[in-house]
């Protein structure tokens, strides 16, 4: 076991370099979009609207740091990890090393774990400190956030090893993550659009992502079968990495 | 020192791409302390033969094994004895020098203690000091190849793969190479030496393997392959001013057909090389020329 955390490390070294040389460029990065998002839909159009008896600003907070956990782990790892593959080449090293896969995976979805969670904890903090009386800082946001970084730190993997090029990643993108990031629960609750769209919606992670990450830090009843499934799409995306990079596939 | 042991062994490798066939059927061994050439046309299989033999690429059929372990079973074993030059520079553009070496030593699992000394040693003996805090992106590429064979030395590889190592290189910098593969070679290590430029393989391996449409239509040390087209070359002027070749085993033989040929015709009596070997059996020149 000790092992194998040694070789996840090692793994992961090489992007932890990569994010020393840039760090300035993350943390400008990181916030401009969340916070773009926090000043359109929660100042611009949700000032005096309620939902659930809460201020919108209350409600919207949460779900941005879960769309944060989507946006900024997954585009760091699908970007950085295909240009990797398919114009530096560099993934090819690293798979001609005595390396497991699983290491392999995990160590290459840690950075946009990282990056993830330095993006979610400044709007998380913005929030705390607009609206302290509603939102709470609890072990729970936290088991809620670091998961949802690893879900999609790990489709971000997963779309990287099957894109043929940089548009592929584009496109996927547009089709995949734009919806989930305007319909999964991010700026109003899936509840009440029809039981159709809520069936589609509840199959996407963001969903589920901002239902735990929404009821952990404004502390109402939690939806533990919303972790169960997030935790069912880690092993599912690990599992499909492990897979491809086995396979040869890549 | 001569050691007899096979280390690379292929049997029956069989790769395609869809309906492709880029290996087919190939049947290889290397001994432990050869410098074995791997030479071949554009598009014969070469580049997919060592990326299927370094465990890169899967495989449709066929045993690989390297050092004894096979590379499906025990890949973590075979690929601990293995270095790899790949024939593009697949380092990390973003990183420094010193970071891509530091980075390989670890996922090599170099003892931390001997990491930077090592690195410090390739970086001198192939004069990279000063460049080991540049990002690889911003060196030239002969530098970037310098860089991505020293890389590939860092855990003492017991077999190193080199696909087109001096291709782009500079006549200094590949006579450095060069003097670093023996140097690699005294040492004990195999080298498996892919390559378009014939003097470099005549200048370095003690076997050759001419592949060609994904067969090994030929291996042989370079004097052997030679003998077999006629250690001797006649080359002359035909009545339509093309170029002909023809091999003989003796010089006397390469004489006599020179005398047959009549008083008009200049004939260039000299020992067969490799590319004559090469052309001969493959019916083409290397890099489609």
């Amino acid at each position: 076991m000790f092992e194998f955390f040694r070789e996840t490390y090692y793994v992961m070294w090489g992007d932890l370099m990569f994010m020393k040389h840039t760090a300035l460029n993350i943390l400008i990065s990181s916030v401009m979009s969340p916070l773009l998002y926090l000043l359109a839909f929660g100042y611009g159009l949700g000032m005096g609207l309620e939902v659930d008896g809460l201020p919108y600003i209350a409600f919207i907070i949460p779900g941005i740091a879960a769309l944060t956990s989507l946006s900024a782990s997954f585009s760091y790892v699908s970007g950085r990890l295909n240009v990797q593959r398919l114009y530096y080449r560099s993934l090819d090293e690293m798979l001609m090393c005595p390396i497991s896969t699983s290491a392999v995976v995990l160590g290459k979805s840690f950075h946009g774990v990282i990056r993830g969670l330095i993006s979610s904890s400044i709007i998380f903090a913005i929030g705390l400190a607009m609206v302290p009386e509603h939102l709470h800082f609890t072990p729970l946001y936290v088991i809620c956030i670091v998961t949802s970084c690893f879900v999609f730190s790990l489709l971000g993997v997963t779309s990287s090893l099957l894109a043929k090029s940089h548009q592929s990643i584009a496109t996927f993108n547009n089709l995949v993550i734009l919806p989930m990031t305007f319909l999964c629960g991010t700026f109003f609750p899936v509840d009440v659009l029809p039981p159709v769209f809520q069936a589609m919606l509840y199959s996407l992670p963001l969903t589920h992502s901002s239902v735990a990450v929404r009821a952990s830090s404004l502390e109402w009843d939690f939806p533990w079968a919303s972790l169960f499934i997030l935790f069912c799409f880690c092993v599912a995306f690990f599992a499909i990495n492990v897979y491809l990079i086995k396979k040869k596939k890549v | 020192m001569v050691l007899l042991e096979d280390i690379i062994v292929v049997k029956g490798l069989v790769k395609k791409f869809g309906k492709e066939v880029a290996v087919d059927g190939l049947d290889l061994t290397v001994k432990k302390g050869e410098i074995f050439g791997f030479l071949g046309p554009n598009g014969a299989g070469k580049t997919t033969a060592v990326r299927v033999i370094s465990g890169l690429t899967s495989f449709s059929e066929g045993e690989v094994s390297v050092g004894g372990y096979d590379i499906l079973k025990n890949p973590k074993e075979a690929k601990r004895l293995m270095g790899v030059v790949q024939q593009h520079i697949s380092l990390d553009k973003d990183l420094t020098v010193r970071e891509n070496m530091m980075h390989r030593a670890m996922t090599h699992k170099m003892p931390a203690g001997e990491r930077k000394e090592r690195i410090d040693e390739l970086a001198g003996y192939i004069g990279l000091e000063e460049y080991l805090d540049r990002t690889i992106d911003s060196l030239s590429g002969g530098w970037k190849k310098r860089a991505a064979i020293v890389s590939s030395l860092l855990h003492r590889p017991t077999v190193l793969f080199l696909d087109e190592p001096t291709v782009g290189l500079d006549i200094q910098a590949r006579r450095l190479i060069w003097s670093l593969i023996r140097k690699l070679n005294g040492e004990g290590t195999t080298v498996f030496l892919t390559s378009h430029y014939i003097e470099e393989v005549e200048a370095l391996c003690d076997m050759v393997g001419i592949i060609h449409k994904g067969k090994l239509i030929a291996k042989g040390s370079p004097a052997d392959l030679c003998r077999r087209i006629g250690s001797i070359a006649a080359e002359y002027l035909d009545p339509d001013r093309m170029m002909r070749y023809r091999y003989f085993s003796s010089k006397e033989d390469a004489e006599g057909f020179a005398s047959s040929l009549g008083g008009g015709h200049k004939v260039l009596i000299r020992d067969t090389t490799l590319e004559d070997c090469f052309v001969e059996l493959v019916g083409e020149k290397l890099g489609g020329e």
